[in-house]
Formats: C-alpha cells, structure tokens, sequence
C-alpha cells in the first residue's frame, strides 16, 4: 500500500537504475541533437531536425517496449526514442554525414528518417501520416499471427489532420489492434499553431470517436509519460485495444535547419518554453530525490558528451557511398 | 486442362495460394463473404475465415498503407482495390511509400504485396468504372506492373505476383472478367514477370498491346489475313519489367511497329513503347511508330455512342494496321 512518503517513481515500481538509465538516455539525445546543429552550422551537415524538448515522452515510451519485439513506425523527431531502443549515436552520426554505413539508409534519406530493422524500427519517408497506417497493418499482421508485439507509432499534432491518421485510428479501433499512436502535440507544425490545426486542447479528446482508449500526458513530464505509456503497453498485451497518447512537448528548436520559428513565434514565448526543458524538470527530480549527486550528473554529462565525440570522428572518417550503388535496391534482384 | 474465365484465374491463384502459404490473405471492401463486387474473392471467405479475409473501411489509402505494414510483419498482403479509378487515394501509399521501401532503407527492408485492381472500359462504367490507370505506376521504379489477358494468365502471373519479393500492381481489364474465356492448366503453375507473349506470329508489322486492346487486335489481325497481311501480335502482360528484347526483336523483323492502348494516347504507356523503339530500332523501321490509343479527354463516358468513341476498337485498329502497312 502506498504511504504518504512513497516517491512517485516507487508508485510506478521503477527502480533507481532505471531512473538513470533513461535519465542518461534523454541526457545522450541532447547531446547528439545539440551537436548535430553544430555540425549544419560548420557546413557539414546539410539539413537537420530535431527531437530538442520530446526527451522525455520519448524516453519514457521506449523503456515500455522489447526492443527487437515490439515496433516502432517513427516520425522525424524520433532521435531520442530510436536512441534509447538500441541505436548508437555513432550510428545516427553516420546519417548526418550521409555516409554509406548509415544503417537507416545508406544516406539515402535526409538524416532523422530512421529505419533499423535489428530493432524494428520501420523505414520512415518525409510524407506526414503514411507511418501511422502501416503500424497499423504491423499491429494487424501480430494479431493475425497470433504474436505478442506491440506496434507503437508517432506523430506530431500537424499530422493529426492529415486523412492517414484518422484511417488508422478508425482501424485500430474497428480490431482492436495492440496499437498505440502517441501524437508528440508541440504546439506547431512547421509554423501553423495548434489553434489552426484542430478544435480541442488535445487530440485525445478524439479517441472515443474512435473507439480506442485516449490519455492526455504532460509530455515533458518523464514519470507521467511513463505511467502513460505503460498503461497503454499493457492494454495493447491484454488484447484489450488500441491507445492514442497525445503528449504536450516544447519544441526548442525552429522545425528544421531550414526554419527560423523567430519569425512567427514572439520573444516571450520562446523564453517560456525553456521553463519547460523535460531533462531539467527530471533532473531536478532525481537530485530532490537523492537518485543522483549533483557529482552523478557532471559524470553523466561527460560521458555522454565523450560519447557524442567519438561518434562524430568515427562517421566524420567513415567513407561516403559510392555513385555506382545509386541503382541498387530498387528490387530485391538489383 | 479445362476452360475457365479469366476471373476464374484469378480466384484459382488466390485460393491455391492461400492454401499453400498461411502468409497470404487478401482485404479490401467487400472481398469478405460477397466475395467482392465481380466475385473474384468469391468463396475464400468461407475457406479460410474471415481474419485473412478481410473487408476493410471504405478508405483506399489505408487498404495499401495497411497492407504495407503487415507485409513487414511477415506476411504477404494481397489488397483489392475495388475500382482503378478508386486507387487514386492510395497513390501515395503505393508511390512514396510500397515503391520505395526497400531503396530507401539500402535494401533492409522489403514490402511483398500485391495490389489488385479491375481497369478499363467498354462496360459503361463512365468516367469513374472504366479508367486505366497503368501508366502512372509503370512510371514508379520499386513497383512491378502486370495485365493479364488469358484466363492461364491471369492464374500463373498473379501466383508469380503474390512470390514476388517486391510490391507488383496487377490490373485486370474488368470487360475481361467474364468475356476472355480460355484453356487454364491444373495445378500449381507460375508465369515469370518480365516475358511478353506473342500470340500471334507474322511479317508486316508488329503490334503491341496488353489487356483487351490486346483481344483488340488478334481481331483485327484475324481481319487482315484476309488481305494478305501478315500482323504479329505481342501481348505485353507485364509492363514492368518490360520485355525489350521481345518488342524489339518483333520490331527488327517486321519493320513496323502499331501500339496500341486504351488510355488517353499522351503520356499512356503506348508512349514509353514507341519511345523505345524509335531510339533502339530506328533503323530497322520502314515506317513511323504509331499509337492508336483513346482521345485526351477526361475519360470515358458513359453513353454508348461516345464510349464506343473513345475506346480503340478492333475496326479503328485494323484500319489503322492497313495503313501503317501501306505506309
């Protein structure tokens, strides 16, 4: 029984460890996302975009998962959930370098499209919403096969409007489908704000039209993300359906690096976003909690950072494809 | 050996299919137990339940979109469309997503299904029952386009289909459905992809053509023997991979080539064909490649006079082989 002293992580039954396992996972995300703007600023990675500000419900909904069992059908700010279900940050690199041994690719796609089939993470494309269907069709195919796997997809709130999205919803509802759809809601597709995007606060409020379980998550918040999820995961494994999770998030960047949100977001606003950083809020929690020492977090930082070092040396050296390759795999005979 | 339909080709390939390989299962609207708005899927239901196969929402772009996902999950999806004219929907699904799978992910993952669809004309099914759609996809690299014309065909290129590791878009020329009746071989058999079929042999000129049109013109090529000219007529069947060498050869024999297409004539697939020959076999030709193909008009009407005016019929085709052998 809980007692008044009880600490939020302990309700969930998170241990420490895991405390900060996903703690240095968000912490690696940053770290990897700061330094690939870095790298478009010194010329050499022609386009980025980024997951600055999603850490957490990413974070939080990998840890729910099995990676290489359950799936993930990705959207472009995925760096920190494709990170913490198994891809290396000297992997990611490759792709902002567009080398040939970019596993997502072979620096075919922009970087931030991933696709790695060792952790089923399903090859994404540029167009908004297809992703969603086809973790649907994953879900659909688990079911038929009689396979205990979880087909998680994301989405940000632009996407929502999109008639892929609601298709999938409709069908995830119909099967009752182990599906979850966590729609990162950051206020903005490209410039567009959410009060031009839909009528209601949260997209939530649509999963009973759909006949799917729905749940609105402070998406900065890395336990409610968490409890969240886990309550979805293990909707999805009771056979009892299908969830949409819309999670609110702070976009801190601009969309991509070909964006410049000064231009349509005002001062105040992007001054209070970063009131809203989801690895500060959750470090603040684990040092009020005694989880880790301010020394812990120095130590963490460095290592990530040592990290992110040596993955971009390696792909920086890594060698580029070769023009010759252009027309392989169009087919599976060539 | 026994005389079937066309359609019931196509059933034969997808119950003997099914039956071989647990991995196959079709969905779309309808195909459940009304066995689709033709009756192709008519009977599967019944034999193997409704989880394989599956009526789905009346939303294309998810019938592909799903189908798409359970082909990477270990299956091999075959999704009906229930019109050509309604896949547009899907276009996306198809061209950005099935087509590019396995070249955007440098070959780690692949996408195995098959996408039916009944096209074409004559039926009057107007603007929205009747189009062919062919050429947009035939223009996608990462997709196979097939079009079967024979009831043997159909069986064995659609069993060849649904094997195939990548995605293949199969049109049946619905007029053919019920009207192509033909010798179809017991048991399993399949028709590699990529290989045209000469239906008929012959020295003036050569004559390419798939689905009806290609009934089209072995009737006009009947026509003509009457007159002492000799048509060679090659069905396609698969528009890609395209069979080069068989249109080529055809061509370096006969030194005319006739296209013909029931599409609009600019940009139909006619158009690639005749592009082909006129850089591969210019000087082999004793004549100008000709096209005979449906006017640029929206498409087909409904009312009789004017849909027997936009489909190429065997007449406009044989009076077109006439001159293209007098040229």
């Amino acid at each position: 029984m809980a007692t008044a002293k009880e600490t939020r992580h302990a309700a969930l039954g998170l241990e420490p460890d895991r405390l900060l396992t996903m703690y240095r996972q968000m912490v690696l995300a940053r770290a990897v996302d700061r330094r690939m703007w870095v790298l478009n600023r010194q010329g050499k990675a022609p386009f980025v975009i980024s997951g600055q500000g999603h850490e957490a419900i990413q974070v939080a909904a990998a840890n729910c998962m099995r990676p290489g069992i359950d799936w993930l059908c990705p959207y472009y700010r995925d760096l920190p959930f494709c990170l913490a279900l198994g891809m290396t940050a000297r992997e990611f690199m490759l792709a902002v370098f567009a080398k040939a041994d970019d596993p997502n690719s072979g620096a075919r796609q922009m970087p931030s499209h991933f696709g790695i089939q060792r952790l089923r993470i399903i090859t994404s494309s540029s167009v908004v919403g297809t992703q969603v269907v086809h973790a649907v069709g994953v879900a659909y195919a688990s079911k038929m096969r009689g396979l205990d796997e979880v087909s998680v997809t994301c989405i940000g709130d632009g996407g929502t409007s999109q008639g892929d999205w609601h298709e999938s919803m409709n069908w995830a509802g119909i099967h009752k489908l182990p599906f979850i759809c966590i729609v990162q809601d950051n206020d903005y597709a490209i410039s567009v704000p959410h009060r031009l995007q839909m009528g209601v606060d949260t997209v939530a409020r649509r999963a009973e039209g759909y006949g799917v379980a729905g749940e609105a998550v402070d998406g900065g918040d890395l336990l409610a993300s968490y409890e969240a999820m886990r309550r979805a995961v293990e909707r999805a494994r009771a056979g009892q359906g299908a969830t949409l999770i819309s999670a609110k998030v702070a976009r801190f960047t601009s969309h991509s690096s070909d964006d410049d949100q000064r231009r349509y977001r005002p001062q105040a606003e992007l001054e209070a976003l970063l009131r809203r950083d989801p690895i500060e809020r959750f470090r603040n929690y684990l040092l009020d909690e005694g989880v880790v020492s301010e020394a812990d977090d120095e130590r963490i930082q460095q290592e990530c950072t040592a990290e992110v070092d040596e993955a971009v040396t390696g792909a920086e050296a890594a060698e580029s494809p070769r023009p010759e390759d252009l027309l392989k795999h169009v087919y599976a005979d060539g | 050996m026994a005389e079937k339909t066309l359609l019931q080709g196509i059933r034969e390939a997808l119950g003997e299919e099914m039956e071989r390989d647990e991995r196959v299962w079709v969905l779309g609207e309808d195909v459940g137990k009304k066995g689709g708005v033709f009756l192709v899927t008519e009977g599967l239901y019944d034999r193997f339940g409704e989880a394989r196969v599956l009526d789905t929402p009346l939303a294309e772009s998810s019938i592909v979109g799903v189908a798409i996902g359970a082909a990477m999950n270990g299956t091999l999806p075959v999704a009906e469309i229930q019109f050509a004219d309604f896949i547009h929907p899907a276009f996306d699904q198809i061209v950005s997503e099935a087509a590019r799978i396995r070249y955007r992910s440098n070959g780690d993952f692949s996408c195995p299904l098959v996408i039916r669809a009944p096209f074409g004309g004559g039926v009057h099914g107007g603007l929205y029952h009747s189009q062919s759609v062919e050429a947009y996809y035939a223009h996608v690299p990462g997709l196979k386009v097939v079009i079967p014309s024979t009831p043997e065909d159909a069986k064995g290129l659609l069993k060849s289909s649904i094997r195939d590791p990548d995605p293949v878009m199969f049109f049946e020329h619905k007029k053919t459905y019920r009207l192509i009746k033909g010798e179809v071989p017991d048991g399993d058999y399949a028709t590699p992809l990529g290989k045209a079929a000469v239906r008929r042999e012959g020295a003036s000129l050569s004559c390419f053509a798939w689905g009806l049109m290609a009934h089209y013109c072995m009737q006009a090529a009947e026509e003509l023997e009457a007159d002492g000219v000799s048509v060679e007529v090659i069905d396609l069947r698969t528009l890609k991979p395209l069979d080069k060498e068989a249109i080529l050869g055809s061509v370096r024999k006969t030194a005319r080539a006739l296209v013909v297409y029931e599409d609009n004539l600019t940009g139909g697939f006619g158009a690639e064909v005749a592009a082909i020959i006129a850089q591969e076999a210019f000087e082999h030709l004793d004549a100008p490649v000709v096209r005979v193909a449906a006017p640029d008009v929206p498409a087909m009407p409904f009312n009789k006079p004017q849909e027997d005016a936009f489909m190429p019929s065997p007449e406009r085709i044989a009076a077109e082989m006439r001159k293209l052998a007098a040229y």
